[in-house]
This record gives structure tokens, C-alpha cells and sequence, in this order.
């Protein structure tokens, strides 16, 4: 199932935050949106998600979700949004109840997912008990549990350290590679943009516009930091951005 | 810093300010100043420093807290006052639960009701008590009308502060992984409000005892607040010591029951 967005614009009140953005996402490719704060990324992924609806334009779903989808347009947060009076395994059982798994087949479901984010020890844990990269992997299992077409994450790595943030995403690498997944990524690190994009989309200031799309062939296994290539994507980028970051910061102060 | 000779000789620890704002357990505490103020009273109104007339004698109410239980009344008092107590505040924070929850929902219901609890809320219930006479008969049935009606405002404004509080991007989160409106409100908005619903709980339980004595007032042969009322009438300050110790210990029983009921659903809370 891909994601296409044609030419969508937002207005929140008088203010207009989007201007006719384009992008195709398609199926078993991470686009990494980056750009500067306030540019309306979230607002986008909240359009993607249908949380919210824009001004002018439309979000196209193009194909049928795959079979066995329980919810094809899933989030990940970027303050992991788990239920703190609920274990590890009631985080995940809570978004399976609704569509009628219980006992015996959700029990394999969450097992699996465990697994596959290396929480199998903590199955009943309490949020209040984890570490910040423990929390989101909880929340990044959870969003497997749905088996979702489009995995939409909002900065999901912001607010953990710099090292759990690299080893996460060798697991996100790893679990892409097990199983390429779909995904839309928020994100302010550029950094994390060339490590898991196969494209990044660079947005201007607000009101935001598709300033650049960045397609990155290698390989998502075989990048590696330090990597020359990569660097050079990730300095156009950071060119790309840096007026704009400069221009948004300023214009702030006039609002 | 790095010319160590230069600061030679003003060498100390570094000040202590940090602690504080943390209460942790302190058992014993508690019973302390218990003990000291009874000991207090008793030796003042046995050295006759106080009054037997503003004071009774500690030993004196628990002699006739004794006759109270040898004689069997005790009982025949406490039975109809925890049922009265009980049937009361479990109609009032009932209610007041679920329309606390309804209002924290709904905006409608908000604009209508929250007026109109903030003007209930103010008015002395005790002074209704004619009128629920009227309504629901000089029997239980007005006693638990009054009870019910006290408890159920507050718990109505707790609740809904507790709704109000309840972290929004738990309910994006909901919303995100297609839950049903149910869903959402019973597993994340009513046990993300416990927590205030259950603070709201240790006021009104606390004005569900007062309101008890209030409800006696009028009509009951048997409980507490008829036992207190008809001690303080004859200035028999021994009995109305006595039953007033009762409130208290049953008083220090809700708060611990309620502690209790915290420790058990809350055990979430960091
Ligand atoms: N519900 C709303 N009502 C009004 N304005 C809003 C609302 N949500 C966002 N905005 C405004 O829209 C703009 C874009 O917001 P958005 O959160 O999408 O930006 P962002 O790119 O995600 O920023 P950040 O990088 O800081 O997360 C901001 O200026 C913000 O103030
Ligand atoms: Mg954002």
C-alpha cells in the first residue's frame, strides 16, 4: 500500500503552516521528513495518520492495506505514549483487545514482537521500570502488534541519549531488514535521516514546502558512519537546512 | 583551578541544600502525638489545672466507652450509623463519579452542569434536612439523601478535574490504534483519573462522617450521631467525648482503607 500526498496545504486560523506539498511514499521505503522546527512536519503526519484533516489537498491511500493488517496507519511517539499502570505485555494487549485477539493468538503475537525488539525478559514490566530506549521499543513493538502498512513516527528517538538513540537504530535497521516495513520519519537529526531514509524529503519554513527530495540508494545494511558518501548527503543537507533553520529561528522573534 | 597552592587552607564540603519535599513513612509518629495529648489531658484535669467542666477526664470517656461496649450499645449504635455511612456516600460518590466523568466528556454536559454544581456545592446540606424529611420521609431514606447529596459534589468536582488531567497524548494514542470511543474511556481515561478520583474520595468520605451526625439529628433512636446529640443536650461530656473518639477512629479508618485501595491500583505511580 503506498501513501500519496497531492498538493496538500494547512491553515491553522489565519497561519498558513503547508503549502502544497507532494510526496509519494512508497511501499517498503522510509521517507525521512526533516526540516525546521515548526514547519509543520507533525501536522503532516497527523494528516497521514488521519488524526487531522488539511485545508486544500488529499491523502491518497493507493492499494489495499495488506491482508491481516489490524491497523494500517500506525504511530510511534516521540514520548513513547504507554499506559503507565499497564505491563509491558498490557501495553500491547491493549491495541490487540479492540480487534478481538485474545488468550492463546494474542499471546503469539506479543511474544513475537517481543522477540523481534529484544523485550522478551520484561514481557511484565512496568513502563516506570524501563529505560527511555526500552520504553520506545515497547512502543515500537507495539505499533508491530497491528501489523501496520505505514509506520508513522513522530521523532521517535528525540528525547532518548545519544548512545541508546544509535543502538535503536541498528535495531529499527534490523527490523527493516528482517521485514522491510513502510515508514514516514520525523525527525530533526540528520544524522538518523541518511541512516534510515531511502528518501528524505527537506521542507522549508514555515509555511513548509517540499524544498528537496533526497533519495539515498545505499543500502540501509551497509551504511555505516563515517561512511564518505553518506557524509555528503548529510552535508547537502544540513546546507539545504541551515538558512532556513537560521531564517525560521529569526522570524520568531517577530511573531 | 589549576594553581592548587593559591587556594591552600579554605578547603571544606561543599554545603548541603538539597532533601526536603519528599514525605516517607514515619509510623510512629502519628501514635506520639496521640499519646502526648491524652497524657497531656489527663494529668491537666487530674492536677486540676483543667476544668472538669472544660474538659473530661481521658480515663473518665474510656470508662464509659467500656460500658458502652459491656452493655451491648455500642454495637446497637455503630450498625445503623456505618449502614447509614455506607448506603450514603456509596449513592453520593457514585453518582458524583459518573456525572464528574460525563462532564469531563462531554462539553454539553459541562456547560450545563458544572453551573450548577458550583451552586449546590456551597449550600450547608444540613440545612436541607426539613426538606429531604419531606421528600424521602423521616426515615433512612432521608438520612442517606443527605449523606449522598454531600458527597456528591465534591467527588463531582474531583472527578472532573481528574478527567481534565488525563494525559492527552494517551488519548491521540488510543485514537491512533483505531479503539473504540469505549475503549478509550474505560481503559485510559478512567484509570488515568483514578489517581484524582481517589483524593477526591479521602474529602468526601471525611464529610460523609460529618454529615452523619447531622443526619441523626432528627428522628434516629440508634447511632453515633444520635448517641453524641443526646450527650451534648445533656452536657454528659463523658459520652459525647466517647462518641466523638468513635468519628475519629472511624475517621482514621476510611483514610487507611482508602491509603490502601491507593497502594493497590495506583502501584503505577512512580
Ligand atoms: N492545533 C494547532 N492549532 C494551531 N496551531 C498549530 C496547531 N498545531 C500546530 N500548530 C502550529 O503549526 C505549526 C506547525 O506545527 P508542527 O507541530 O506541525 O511543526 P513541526 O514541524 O512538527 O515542529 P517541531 O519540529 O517543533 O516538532 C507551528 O507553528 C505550530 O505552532
Ligand atoms: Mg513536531
Amino acid at each position: 500500500m503506498d501513501i500519496q500526498m497531492k498538493s496538500v496545504s494547512h491553515f491553522y486560523g489565519s497561519t498558513e503552516v503547508l503549502r502544497d506539498i507532494s510526496i509519494d511514499i512508497p511501499t517498503g521505503k522510509v521517507v525521512c521528513l526533516v526540516g525546521p522546527s515548526g514547519c509543520g512536519k507533525s501536522t503532516l503526519l497527523r494528516f497521514i495518520g488521519g488524526l487531522e484533516r488539511p485545508t486544500q489537498g488529499e491523502v491518497l491511500q493507493l492499494g489495499e492495506p495488506p491482508e491481516g493488517s489490524l491497523n494500517p496507519l500506525t504511530y510511534v511517539f516521540q514520548d513513547f505514549a504507554l499506559l503507565p499502570w499497564r505491563s509491558v505485555r498490557g501495553n500491547i494487549s491493549l491495541v490487540l483487545e479492540d480487534h478481538g485477539i485474545r488468550g492463546e493468538k494474542a499471546n503469539r503475537i506479543i511474544q513475537d514482537v517481543l522477540a523481534r525488539t529484544k523485550l522478551s525478559d520484561f514481557e511484565n514490566a512496568l513502563p516506570k521500570q524501563l529505560s527511555g530506549g526500552m520504553k520506545q521499543r515497547v512502543a515500537i513493538a507495539r505499533a508491530l502488534a497491528v501489523k501496520p502498512a505505514v509506520m508513522l513516527m513522530d521523532e521517535p528517538l528525540s528525547a532518548l541519549d545519544a548512545q541508546t538513540r544509535e543502538l535503536l537504530m541498528d535495531d529499527l535497521v534490523a527490523l527493516w531488514t528482517r521485514q522491510p516495513f513502510t515508514a514516514v520519519y520525523v525527525t530533526h537529526n540528520l544524522a538518523e535521516a541518511v541512516r534510515l531514509g531511502h528518501k528524505v524529503v527537506v521542507l522549508s519554513r514555515r509555511p513548509g514546502r517540499v524544498r528537496e527530495v533526497v533519495e539515498i540508494d545505499t543500502p540501509l545494511t551497509e551504511r555505516t558512519t563515517g561512511d564518505p558518501e553518506l557524509e555528503k548527503v548529510q552535508n547537502k543537507l544540513w546546507n539545504l537546512m541551515r538558512d532556513e533553520a537560521r531564517a525560521a529561528d529569526e522570524e520568531l522573534v517577530n511573531v | 583551578m589549576s594553581d592548587a597552592t593559591a587556594n591552600a587552607g579554605v578547603q571544606r564540603p561543599v554545603a548541603y541544600r538539597g532533601g526536603g519535599f519528599a514525605p516517607s513513612p514515619r509510623r510512629w509518629v502519628g501514635f506520639v502525638v496521640f499519646a502526648v495529648l491524652v497524657v497531656l489531658a489527663e494529668w491537666g484535669t487530674r492536677s486540676g489545672w483543667i476544668s472538669p467542666l472544660t474538659l473530661p477526664k481521658p480515663s473518665d470517656v474510656l470508662d464509659t466507652f467500656g460500658d458502652l461496649y459491656k452493655s451491648g450499645l455500642l454495637f446497637q449504635h455503630l450498625v445503623p450509623s456505618l449502614s447509614r455511612l455506607f448506603m450514603g456516600a456509596l449513592i453520593g460518590i457514585s453518582l458524583g463519579v459518573v456525572i464528574g466523568i460525563l462532564i469531563g466528556l462531554f462539553s454539553y454536559v459541562r456547560a450545563g452542569m458544572v453551573p450548577v454544581v458550583a451552586a449546590i456545592f456551597p449550600i450547608p446540606k444540613i440545612a436541607l434536612l426539613p426538606l429531604f424529611v419531606i421528600w424521602f420521609g423521616i426515615g433512612e431514606g432521608s438520612k442517606y439523601a443527605l449523606i449522598a447529596f454531600g458527597t456528591f459534589t465534591p467527588t463531582v468536582v474531583a472527578t472532573y478535574g481528574a478527567v481534565d488531567n488525563v494525559d492527552r497524548t494517551l488519548i491521540r494514542m488510543g485514537q491512533s490504534f483505531g479503539l473504540s470511543w469505549w475503549s478509550i474511556v474505560r481503559k485510559i481515561v478512567l484509570p488515568g483519573a483514578m489517581p484524582g478520583i481517589l483524593s477526591g474520595l479521602r474529602i468526601s468520605l471525611a464529610i460523609a462522617i460529618i454529615l452523619l451526625v447531622a443526619a441523626e439529628m432528627l428522628g434516629a433512636e440508634f447511632g453515633i450521631g444520635a448517641y453524641i446529640l443526646e450527650a451534648g443536650s445533656l452536657y454528659d461530656l463523658e459520652r459525647l467525648f466517647a462518641g466523638v473518639v468513635i468519628l475519629s477512629v472511624l475517621g482514621v479508618f476510611v483514610s487507611v482503607a482508602v491509603g490502601l485501595v491507593e497502594r493497590r491500583l495506583l502501584g503505577w505511580r512512580t
